[in-house]
């Protein structure tokens, strides 16, 4: 029997494992959904009045904060993913999936698609708080399956990143360390505040790093600010980097005993 | 055990193994007959587990033929794998599924279909007295219960090959006499096992065959028994009370060695009860009092340090066997 064609069942399988992991023991996921919750909360209530006259958004902050926060969500689930990758590794049961007739890919893809999944529902419930302390977006239903479609795009991409990098790690407070950068970046862009308010080196890399053109695509996709060339380059970024992750990560993964 | 003209299970010749400039394994030879017990004993260290994992796909071997059940791990790993299962040193269990789930998760990943694997991990659970955790943690678990679960899981989907790498470490007694029963159990049902241990009782206890292995070379192979007429242990052990009476008892017995400081003098013996009394008999004729006296017969310990190459490791005499894993089988009388 080849293991070929047991990638998709096995995979299933391994998502399976993963989401009874994460529904039984949901602090590390409830940890990462409570960072952009409080962030959220943090950046309307007690900067937002300085922000929000500073740039100029008056009352509507919350408009253009929220898609720089679910962004965010994607950057904080990452350490979850990291972290939980890197502690499964370790574990004794991921030798015995070695020595078993399974897709080797499977293991990972079951972490990743469980760590998209986890993220997506932690994206839902800030979107929820976002609505609830008054984000109001203009998008109809198509704007908002777009939005949806990139954010879960972006999800995968910093996934197999994540899952690369937690794979790199040899125990879980490296991993966490190693994604912080990844998880900090959304800062270092258009997500809380325009980028034209930068100094301009930081200004530059704002404005080239792939978190910019992702969270330019979901505001306007969301608020109907414009998005030009923005949409194509976030996909490109979100595909190279899917690719990327995976190779780097499925050699990780096969190298090791 | 009497499989010779059927395909071996496991066979290497030259099977050779480096990390960096350590050589691990250098040039073993194996032949594992289907349907018997193996046992690779060797001290901490030796290339036990790194012949486990060349075996059983998880790293590649430097040089040499491998065949495990006819199929050669470095090309066609697959066929390997769908032949055998591997119960390693540390446990693959996974500690946050119940033993239920980590048998029918296992079950999912042999692909058999979900009624069977239903039946299969209830047939497990009660095999190996797991009913009643069955929907517990696997966290929770005492180490028998979760080498316990962890042989389960090995055995979902029936495997004709099965691996154990040390497979008692860390068992109190009680847990170990009984996987010791488990293992005989498989035996009896035809899968070929292959086990690495480091306690010589284990091995004496369970294989067919055994091969040592000390610094990544066999240095010796064959039945229990083949094993222990490899070095001259047996003796009878006499105390004495004085050095003189020690004296008398070496002039009349003639051969032996004895120990000053211990007042003692070891007498070569096939550990009988006939030998035993011609030298009691003797004694009794010059009227010489023994202290005490021990019967030692030839046991795994002896060909253990004998051939490890331990430095105080000489054939039959107590003090080496104190730095052996199991206390030595030594019978007062």
């Amino acid at each position: 029997m080849s293991s070929t064609s047991y990638v998709l069942r096995d995979s299933a399988t391994m998502l399976r494992r993963n989401l009874k992991h994460a529904v039984r023991y949901p602090g590390l996921t409830l940890g990462t959904l409570m960072v952009p919750l409080i962030f959220l909360l943090l950046f309307v209530y007690v900067l937002g009045g300085t922000l929000a006259s500073g740039i100029g958004h008056g009352s509507s902050y919350i408009n253009y904060l929220a898609p720089g926060i679910i962004l965010m969500t994607v950057a904080t689930g990452s350490m979850t993913t990291a972290v939980s990758v890197c502690t499964d590794l370790t574990e004794g049961i991921i030798a015995r999936f070695r020595t078993m007739s399974i897709s080797r890919a499977a293991v990972l893809v079951g972490h990743v698609v469980g760590s998209v999944i986890q993220t997506m529902v932690s994206i839902a419930l800030v979107i929820g708080a976002a609505l609830l302390i008054g984000f109001r977006p203009s998008a109809d239903l198509v704007h908002w399956l777009a939005a949806l479609g990139i954010i879960a795009l972006l999800s995968l991409a910093v996934t197999w990143l994540a899952v690369a990098l937690g794979t790199l790690s040899k125990n879980p407070e490296g991993a966490s360390n190693l994604v912080m950068p990844l998880a900090l970046l959304p800062f270092v862009g258009s997500a809380f505040v325009p980028t034209g308010s930068m100094s301009t080196g930081v200004r530059l890399f704002a404005e080239y790093q792939p978190f910019t053109p992702v969270t330019e695509t979901v505001r306007g996709l969301l608020m109907g600010t414009p998005i030009d060339d923005n949409a194509v380059i976030a996909v490109a970024w979100c595909l190279g980097i899917s690719v990327a992750g995976f190779l780097w990560a499925t050699k990780l993964f096969n190298r090791q005993a | 055990m009497t499989t010779q003209s059927t395909r071996p299970a496991i066979a290497t010749t030259g099977l050779r193994k480096a990390y960096g400039d350590k050589t691990v394994l250098d040039g073993i030879d194996l032949h594992v007959p289907a349907g018997s017990v193996f046992a690779l004993l060797g001290p901490n260290g030796a290339g036990k587990t790194t012949t486990v994992q060349i075996l059983s796909t998880l790293v590649g071997a430097d040089a040499g033929q491998v065949q495990v059940a006819g199929h050669d791990p470095s090309t066609d790993p697959d066929a390997v794998r769908a032949a055998i299962g591997v119960t390693g040193q540390f446990s693959a269990v996974d500690k946050l599924l119940t033993a239920e789930e980590n048998l029918l998760l296992m079950a999912d990943l042999r692909h058999l279909r979900r009624a069977d694997g239903r039946r299969r991990a209830a047939e497990l659970l009660a095999a190996f007295d797991l009913v009643e955790v069955a929907r517990k943690p696997a966290a929770a678990f005492s180490g028998g219960m979760l080498r316990r679960l962890d042989l389960a899981m090995t055995l979902v989907g029936d495997p004709r090959i099965i691996f154990l790498d040390e497979p008692t470490t860390g068992l109190d007694p009680r847990s170990r006499r009984g996987m010791w029963q488990i293992i005989r159990d498989l035996v009896a049902g035809g899968v070929t096992i292959f086990l690495t241990t480091q306690y010589l009782e284990e091995a004496d206890q369970l294989a067919d065959r055994i091969a040592v292995l000390d610094h990544g070379k066999l240095v010796a192979e064959g039945t229990a028994h083949e094993l222990k007429r490899l070095v001259p242990g047996g003796h009878i052990s006499l105390r004495f009370t004085d050095p003189q009476t020690l004296d008398r008892a070496a002039r009349r017995l003639g051969e032996g060695s004895r120990d000053e400081d211990a007042l003692t003098l070891l007498v070569p013996s096939d550990g009988g009860v006939r030998s035993l009394r011609s030298v009691l008999d003797l004694l009794d004729a010059e009227g010489i009092e023994a202290d005490g006296l021990t019967v030692h017969t030839p046991d795994l310990d002896d060909v253990f340090l004998a051939l490890t190459g331990s430095p105080t490791a000489t054939a039959g005499t107590t003090a080496a066997a104190t730095t052996s894993a199991t206390p030595e089988k030594e019978t007062t009388r």
